[in-house]
């Protein structure tokens, strides 16, 4: 079962969060950034070779002009394979944990998988930074206490979605976690 | 808890069986191994069971039956198959259905015990078991050893998967060439994997490294003779950057060419990192090697040497005149400056002298000591660095000779600073304590602590000059001694094989959902997720020669204002000069 709605991120920015029901006990949820703005690439090559023109006259030495291409070049390929996320997904899987995948511009994809044993709960924390946000993270269990928690995992961490997006994917994650819990207590 | 079944991706095409595996009742999932293909007979079944138990400590057992059919044909089979259930019991009764042209699967779990009830959620976890075999998770689970008893597996996690997967390597060495009793299909029932490359060295590598062992141990007791112990060989041994690399080299061939077997992966990791970096350094330096004694490079080499030399000293004469004079506007006082100057100036001279002497000798010492290159490039950077210190002895001469006169005056102030207040050093109780002074014991203390205060710019100044000449040396051997350390640290061959079979190394696991149809069960495939670059580097990186600079920037600075001397690189087990 397939739905898609659309959000907006703290920024203001469109997000598109796309939910597909696999099973009763396998959820995912699919959030994609907006994607890079021709407006803006083309405003940073214009400054970097403006610049470099403009050292170009002062030098007289044409190897800066082909340093500059070749700057704007490596940069755009870095950015798109290692800062820019063009999707993050949360897969949740009951009685086996939680994936969480960020895919870049690029295609590459890094993937994060949580067993279930180590999650404790996943909770919508508040932060202050500038203002009031939220966001949702996984708490996971500490080995050494029983109720203590050892680390806490924030997700969705580039697109940063608003708290009406993230009220949805946390009901959804609390009735996985809920048969978890059910199926820990039995015996 | 949803159950869960492991099965193999390998296994998808096989013919109907049973299916044969392990059951773990913590995480409810079903780990299946291998199919086992009818005719068999079932005792036959159970005995090889117990042979993979008996070698490799994991409880194997019948978990289920297989069924890769035609549509239509279930009739003859499903009362059949039901029959199974009763000779093999087992809780929970897996039954894995595929039909063979649309490719569509369905599962069903019984329990025999208790309500009977059919379990509705079963989910497929697809794996690649040549891949999970193969793998390493990073950290590692802390697994009980192997040939402790009789105790099982107690990973957590998913860690049991693999943990199952790599005990029961007896399970698969039987392919379908192989006339068995009974007849199994996994990862190598189409033929085991082997290689002539492989068993060649291996059969090769035991005479080798008993031949390698001998001559290392020969090496080593060569080298810890008494003869080399005596005081000056044993200092000037101690101070040369070569010897402590030859020495670390020697250490790591020792323990590649052991004749011990590496219990564990991570001992063999390092092995083999050791022999890859050996490998490249000595290419490297052979490549070096091979540069120099061409186009006599070593020749041009030598003859710039000594001017090199020459105009080091010159300038070093204009920086003492432009000392003696008046530096950067100072007014320095003439008497010591005239007499630091001077003393300087001769020890200049003397040096400058001795290399002259030396230089119809510099080409050939340079032509023997770069077939040291032969052995390695860090042992020619390290030369390198041994040479670099030996022909600016001077320098450092003149920074001792700085720091011990800044030194002294340093402790001189400070002491009669105490007595110009009234105060004294009480060295029992390690405070300052006050004193009652006699006259003449306070005009001589003040006098002479006027005497120091006023000569104390012109030593400063000495001492800066040299001392900041002293660390651009120091900073030149430092960088060499870096990429030496990258060159003897890189665990190499650990980058290569995450380059070329990532799923070697693995971080953890990664899920991706396969085709799903309304009414059938979830499927899910498991993939290796390799451990990053950094991490690789991070776990696997070998120990270094151990010659890091022990300072803080804290302490340096500090040292550096009372003018105590500064030894950079202290090699493990040296007295303190």
């Amino acid at each position: 079962m397939e739905d898609e709605q659309s959000f907006s991120d703290i920024c203001g920015g469109r997000l598109a969060l796309q939910r597909r029901y696999y099973s009763p006990s396998c959820r995912e949820f699919c959030l994609s950034c907006p994607r890079l703005s021709l407006r803006s690439l083309t405003a940073v090559t214009c400054t970097v070779w403006l610049a470099a023109y403009g050292l170009f006259t002062l030098c007289e030495n044409s190897m800066i002009l082909s340093a500059a291409i070749f700057i704007t070049l490596l940069g755009l390929l870095g950015y798109l394979h290692f800062v820019k996320i063009d999707q993050e997904t949360l897969l949740i899987i009951d009685s086996l944990g939680i994936q969480m995948t960020s895919s870049y511009a690029s295609g590459k994809e890094s993937t994060t998988f949580i067993e279930m044993g180590k999650v404790k709960d996943v909770v919508i924390n508040e932060a202050i930074y500038m203002k009031v946000i939220y966001y949702l993270c996984i708490l996971l269990k500490d080995p050494v206490e029983p109720h203590g928690i050892s680390q806490v995992v924030p997700v969705f961490q580039s697109a940063k979605p608003r708290l009406d997006c993230l009220i949805e994917v946390y009901r959804s994650c609390q009735e996985i976690l809920a048969h978890q819990k059910a199926a820990s207590a039995s015996p | 808890m949803v159950l869960k079944a492991f099965f193999p991706t390998c296994c998808a095409s096989a013919d109907s069986g049973l299916l044969v595996g392990r059951w773990v009742p913590e995480q409810s999932s079903a780990v299946v191994l291998a199919v086992v293909h009818f005719p068999f007979i079932p005792i036959q079944v159970k005995e090889l069971l117990a042979q993979v138990h008996q070698a490799g400590h994991v409880g194997l057992a019948v978990l289920g039956t297989w069924c890769h059919r035609r549509q239509g044909a279930e009739e003859r089979l499903g009362p059949f198959l039901e029959g199974l259930g009763a000779i093999f019991s087992h809780e929970p009764w897996l039954q894995l259905c595929r039909e063979r042209t649309s490719g569509l699967w369905s599962c069903k779990a019984t329990c025999q015990q208790g309500p009977a009830r059919v379990k509705d959620q079963v989910m497929l976890v697809f794996y690649d078991q040549r891949q999970v075999l193969l793998s390493q998770l990073h950290p590692p689970a802390a697994l009980p050893d192997r040939q402790a008893g009789d105790a099982a597996a107690s990973a957590e996690g998913l860690a049991a998967v693999f943990d199952t997967v790599a005990r029961s390597e007896a399970l698969f060495r039987s392919d379908r060439f192989d006339e068995g009793p009974v007849r199994l299909s996994h990862w190598q029932s189409e033929g085991v994997e082997a290689s002539i490359l492989a068993e060649l060295a291996k059969r090769a590598s035991g005479p080798v490294c008993r031949l390698l062992a001998c001559l290392l141990s020969l090496i080593s007791a060569a080298s810890a003779c008494r003869v080399f112990k005596l005081r000056p060989l044993s200092f000037i041994w101690s101070k040369l950057a070569v010897c402590g690399q030859l020495g670390h080299r020697l250490e790591q061939l020792e323990l590649v060419f052991s004749t011990q077997k590496a219990e564990k992966p991570a001992q063999l990791m390092r092995k083999a990192n050791v022999l890859v970096s050996v490998l490249l350094d000595v290419a490297l330096g052979l490549a070096l090697l091979s540069w120099l004694h061409g186009k006599d490079r070593i020749g041009q080499l030598a003859e710039a040497l000594v001017p090199v030399a020459d105009h080091v000293a010159e300038a070093l004469r204009h920086l003492l005149q432009w000392l003696m004079g008046a530096p950067a506007g100072l007014k320095m006082n003439r008497a010591l400056d005239q007499v630091l100057g001077r003393f300087f100036l001769y020890h200049l001279h003397l040096w400058i002298s001795y290399v002259h002497l030396l230089s119809p000798f510099i080409e050939h010492i340079l032509w023997h000591v770069g077939l040291s290159a032969c052995l390695g490039l860090t042992v020619a950077l390290s030369t390198l660095s041994d040479i670099i210190a030996l022909l600016t002895f001077h320098i450092y001469c003149f920074y001792v000779y700085g720091a011990r006169l800044y030194c002294l005056k340093i402790c001189g102030l400070s002491s009669l600073w105490r007595l110009f207040r009234g105060k004294k050093w009480n060295v029992l109780r390690q405070r300052v304590d006050s004193c009652s002074y006699d006259l003449d014991q306070l005009f001589i203390g003040t006098l002479l602590f006027t005497v120091l205060l006023f000569l104390l710019p012109t030593t400063a100044l000495y001492y800066l000059v040299f001392t900041l000449l002293r660390l651009l040396v120091v900073a030149m051997q430092g960088l060499i001694h870096l990429l030496v350390d990258l060159v003897n640290s890189l665990p190499l061959y650990s980058l290569g094989l995450r380059l070329c079979r990532p799923y070697r190394l693995a971080a953890g696991v990664k899920f991706r959902v396969l085709e799903h149809e309304a009414g059938r069960p979830l499927r899910l495939l498991m993939q290796i997720n390799p451990l990053p670059y950094g991490r690789v580097v991070h776990a696997y990186r070998l120990p270094s020669c151990g010659c890091h600079p022990t300072h803080s920037w804290g302490s340096l600075c500090r040292k550096l204002f009372f003018g105590e001397l500064i030894y950079p690189w202290r090699q493990r087990g040296d007295k303190q000069d």
